[in-house]
C-alpha cells in the first residue's frame, strides 16, 4: 500500500463524513473490508482501542489504519488525508463566514441556530449519563433495577459534580481525578 | 525578523500547543471535547467566545470532515489564517499519532486490560459533569426567549429520541432565525 492511495482513500472518508468521528466507521469498514485489509473482528479490536486512548476516534481510526498498512508513514498519510477535506473546506467556509456574520440576518440565522447546538450539547450529555451514571442498556438486558443505579457510579459522579461545583480546576483535573476514582472503586 | 513576525510565529505555536493539549485529554471527540475547548480557547486565551464556538460547532456538524478538526480548523483560521488552521489541526492530530503508534507497537491489546477500562468508565462519569456544566452555561447564553427554549428542546427530543440527524436540526433552527429576521423586517414597517 503506497502512501499517496493511503491519503487519497482517508481523504475520501473525510470528504464523505459528516459529524462525528463515529459517522466516520461505517465508511472506514466498508472500505477496510473490501480491501481484505482486516477481518472484521480485527477492525472492532481497532474501534475499541480509538475508544479507549485520547484523540477524536476517527483520528486515531485512520493512524491505526495506516501504521497497520504502511507503517509510520502510512499513519501519517492517512490521518493527514483524513483531515485534508476539513482545512481545505472549513477555510473556505471561515473566510465567507467571518466576512459575514455581523450582518443583521446571519445574526438572526445564528440566533435560532445556538439554542439548537445547545441541544445537540444537551444530547451528548444524555448519552454519556445514559452510558456512564445511569447505564440504561445495561438494565434493558438485565431487567434488573439494581443495575439502573451502580451506587459506585453515582457516588462518583456525585463527589465529582461536587468538585466541580466547589472550585473551578481546569477540566483535565476533573477527568484525571475520575479515571483515578475508576480505576480504585469501579 | 520583524516584530510582527515573531508575534505570527508565537501565535502559531500556542495554537499548535493548545490543541496538542486538547487532543491528549480528550476521549471521544465531538461533542465530549467541548468543555476542554471551551476553557482552552474561551476563557484561557479569549481566542474565541462561547458563542462562536457553538457557531463552529454548528459549522463543523454539518459540514464535510469530523467535527473535532473542524472546529479546530475554524478556531485556527479565525485566530492566524491559513497558518492557523495548519498548526491547529496538526497540535489536534500529533497526541493521536504518538499515542496510537506507541500503543499499536507495544500494548496491542490496551483496551483489553481491566485497569484500562476501569479507568475510562471513571473518564465517562467526568464527561457527563463536564457536559451537564456545558449545556447549563450555554442554556444560559443561547436560551434568551420561549422561542429558543422551543428549539433548545425541540433539537434535544429530535436529535436525542427521534433519531433525526443533528444536520436537519442545525438545518431547521438556522431556517426558523431566517424566518424571523423577514418577520421582523416586516414588523417594523
Amino acid at each position: 500500500m503506497t502512501y499517496i492511495s493511503l491519503y487519497l482513500i482517508f481523504f475520501k472518508i473525510g470528504l464523505f463524513t459528516i459529524g462525528g468521528g463515529l459517522a466516520a466507521l461505517p465508511l472506514l469498514q466498508s472500505e477496510a473490508l473490501e480491501r481484505g485489509w482486516f477481518t472484521l473482528d480485527r477492525f472492532f479490536h481497532m474501534v475499541a482501542v480509538s475508544e479507549s486512548t485520547p484523540g477524536p476516534i476517527g483520528v486515531n481510526m485512520a493512524t491505526y489504519v495506516g501504521l497497520e498498512q504502511a507503517g509510520i508513514g502510512g499513519s501519517l498519510a492517512a490521518t493527514l488525508g483524513l483531515v485534508s477535506p476539513s482545512l481545505i473546506i472549513i477555510v473556505l467556509v471561515a473566510r465567507y463566514f467571518l466576512h459575514f456574520n455581523e450582518k443583521p440576518l446571519v445574526q438572526s440565522i445564528l440566533k435560532g441556530l445556538r439554542p439548537a447546538v445547545t441541544g445537540l450539547i444537551a444530547t451528548a450529555a444524555f448519552n454519556v449519563i445514559t452510558v456512564a451514571v445511569i447505564p440504561w442498556r445495561v438494565f434493558q438486558e438485565s431487567g434488573n433495577w439494581a443495575d439502573l443505579i451502580p451506587p459506585v457510579n453515582i457516588l462518583i459522579f456525585v463527589i465529582i459534580g461536587f468538585g466541580f461545583l466547589k472550585w473551578k480546576f481546569h477540566p483535565i483535573v476533573y477527568i484525571a481525578a475520575a479515571a483515578v476514582a475508576g480505576m480504585v472503586l469501579l | 525578523m520583524s516584530n510582527e513576525e515573531t508575534m505570527r510565529i508565537s501565535v502559531l505555536r500556542e495554537l499548535y500547543v493548545t490543541f496538542f493539549k486538547i487532543g491528549s485529554v480528550s476521549f471521544g471527540g465531538g461533542y465530549a471535547m467541548l468543555p476542554l475547548l471551551e476553557k482552552e480557547l474561551s476563557e484561557k486565551k479569549a481566542w474565541v467566545s462561547e458563542e462562536e464556538l457553538l457557531d463552529y460547532y454548528a459549522i463543523g456538524q454539518s459540514t464535510p470532515g469530523i467535527i473535532a478538526i473542524n472546529v479546530a480548523t475554524f478556531t485556527g483560521y479565525k485566530t492566524a489564517g491559513i497558518p492557523g488552521a495548519v498548526a491547529a489541526t496538526l497540535g489536534m492530530i500529533t497526541p493521536s499519532l504518538i499515542i496510537i503508534i506507541l500503543i499499536a507497537s507495544f500494548l496491542d491489546r490496551f483496551d483489553e486490560y481491566p485497569l484500562v477500562q476501569k479507568a475510562l468508565k471513571g473518564v465517562n462519569i467526568a464527561v457527563a459533569v463536564l457536559l451537564i456544566s456545558s449545556v447549563w452555561k450555554f442554556a444560559q447564553k443561547t436560551v434568551k426567549n420561549i422561542w429558543g427554549l422551543l428549539i433548545c428542546l425541540g433539537a434535544f427530543a429530535a436529535v436525542g429520541f427521534a433519531g433525526i440527524s443533528p444536520i436537519i436540526a442545525v438545518l431547521i433552527s438556522a431556517s426558523l432565525g431566517g424566518a424571523a429576521f423577514f418577520l421582523k423586517g416586516r414588523e417594523r414597517k
